[in-house]
């Protein structure tokens, strides 16, 4: 039987960790640009009290390597008391994360927006959420969409580093065939495609939206 | 009893960082009125216009819609941002520079507001949208977005998204001032229809000769001062100050 063979017997193990890659992937993803366009929200006009902290989080975030928070979430909170399971230390590691990451993203688009816009919705009566939803975000979000495609690919891989909380992700199933096995090489290549499976679904969604600015006008990302 | 003016601004006072902008202001627009307000740059006419509907916020003074006054409610608070809201919606305003939303057609950014502040169904939205549309002549470019329309259109658009919200008094800060000089008679006539309608509008423009048409009243600010206010037939021909007559001079061509 060839290594290759092997792999292909063990293919349920595959699917499984892809599976559970899809699932924190999406589930981050969606939780983490919520809380990161919830942030950019907070940020804008009258609330000075919030604005330091609100700073303060995204520049720790940014400052602090991915594996780390991950380890901090899942190993250091019990000895505080607080215990969660290695899928809710990754997924609330993911969201933190990548939240300040894609607050920072939108914030800097933000601060670029033209002001008569928001003027003539405020002059229309729009209350400030409905604007933020209707005028603000959707411009913000075709403006950065290169930048934001990048940072969902970074979610992507940062999902891998879950292997060593014990999330059993798709390099997680890697990393276990290839020592039950010793077939490292071949383990990891497969693995390798999945994830450029999503990764270029990702590109095909960041196009999607390329075409929808252009027909808009948002041409240049 | 008197009727109620559309608007009404009593003893408006307004500074940037110390510097006086406007003082003591004070105006009536009745309703169906024609309001232009002329002054040269800097003298505090968007400032003004700006006041009406609260995008700035005035230090003293106090402005009515139709007797109901703005920013303030009647226990002597600030308005919350709801009630604040509500009284903006009472008020079209079309600016310099358009302003139009790019993401959405020319049909949603007229249905926009109606839909999502007033709570108008979508169905009679786009009928409302449609029929002022049809008034501004944009129809045809209902689909089309922002950024492919010229600013003419830009402008028109901008004039039927504020009419939209049916608003008590339009207003309009230099609407022809960012157009190229072939499009601003595209636009002027479309103010010019709606004042034949019977729209309350307060105008800031240096259109001299459009001015002097769709007028009911003539406001000259100089330096943040009313210094005269009278009929165009008045202001024009025989104005009362020296500031307004060497004004008029620089603006008006002879021809
Ligand atoms: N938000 C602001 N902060 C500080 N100063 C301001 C602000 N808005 C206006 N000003 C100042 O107030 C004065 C009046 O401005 P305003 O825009 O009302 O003039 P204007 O008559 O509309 O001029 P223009 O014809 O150039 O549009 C100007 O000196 C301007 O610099
Ligand atoms: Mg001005």
């Amino acid at each position: 039987m060839s290594n290759w063979d092997i792999l292909w017997s063990s293919y349920d193990v595959f699917l499984n960790g892809f599976y559970n890659t899809l699932k924190l992937f999406g589930l981050s993803a969606v939780l983490a640009f919520i809380l990161g366009s919830g942030i950019v929200f907070l940020l804008e006009g009258s609330r000075p009290r919030l604005k330091i902290p609100l700073r303060i989080f995204i520049d720790a975030m940014r400052m602090l390597p991915f594996l780390i928070l991950a380890y901090l979430l899942y190993y250091g909170l019990p000895s505080a008391g607080i215990r969660m399971s290695a899928w809710t230390a990754g997924i609330i590691a993911l969201v933190i994360y990548h939240g300040a990451y894609f607050a920072e993203i939108l914030r800097g688009c933000r601060a670029t927006f033209a002001q008569g816009q928001v003027e003539a919705a405020i002059a229309q009566g729009f209350s400030q959420p409905k604007m933020f939803m209707r005028i603000i975000l959707p411009q913000l979000i075709l403006k950065t969409r290169g930048l934001l495609g990048n940072q969902l690919i970074i979610l992507l891989k940062d999902t891998a580093f879950l292997v060593i909380i014990t999330v059993r992700e798709l390099t997680a199933a890697a990393s276990s065939l290839s020592s039950t096995y010793f077939i490292p090489m071949e383990a990891f290549i497969v693995v390798i495609g999945f994830y450029w499976m999503i990764s270029i679904g990702l590109e095909l969604l960041i196009k999607m939206i390329g075409r929808f600015g252009a027909k808009r006008g948002f041409e240049n990302a | 009893m008197p009727e109620t003016a559309a608007v009404s601004i009593r003893k408006l006072s307004k500074s940037f960082d110390g510097t006086e902008v406007l003082r003591d202001v004070s105006l009536e627009v009745q309703t169906g009125e024609v309001v232009s307000i002329l002054g040269s740059s800097g003298s505090g006419k968007s400032t003004l216009l700006r006041c009406i509907n609260w995008l700035e916020r005035p230090d003293h003074g106090d402005i009515r819609i139709d007797g109901d006054r703005i920013g303030v409610s009647d226990s002597g608070k600030p308005m919350s941002r709801r009630e604040l809201a509500g009284m903006r919606a009472r008020l079209g305003m079309v600016f310099q520079g358009f302003n139009l939303w790019p993401h959405l057609s020319v049909l949603r950014n007229v249905t926009e507001a109606p839909i999502h502040v007033q709570g108008v169904s979508k169905a009679e939205a786009e009928e409302r949208a449609m029929a002022l549309l049809e008034k501004v002549g944009m129809v045809d470019k209902r689909n089309d977005y922002p950024y492919t329309l010229s600013g003419g259109q830009k402008q028109r658009v901008a004039i039927a998204r504020a009419l939209a919200m049916q608003p008590k008094v339009m207003l309009f800060d230099e609407p022809t001032s960012a157009l190229d000089p072939e499009l601003v008679g595209e636009v002027l006539g479309v103010i010019k229809d709606l004042s034949k309608e019977g729209y309350t509008m307060v105008l800031v423009t240096h259109e001299m000769e459009f001015a002097r048409a769709v007028s009911d009243q003539v406001v000259f600010l100089d330096k943040g001062i009313i210094i005269e206010k009278s009929h165009p037939s008045e202001f024009f021909v025989n104005p009362k100050t020296e500031r307004v007559r060497r004004f008029l001079e620089l603006e008006v061509p002879v021809a």
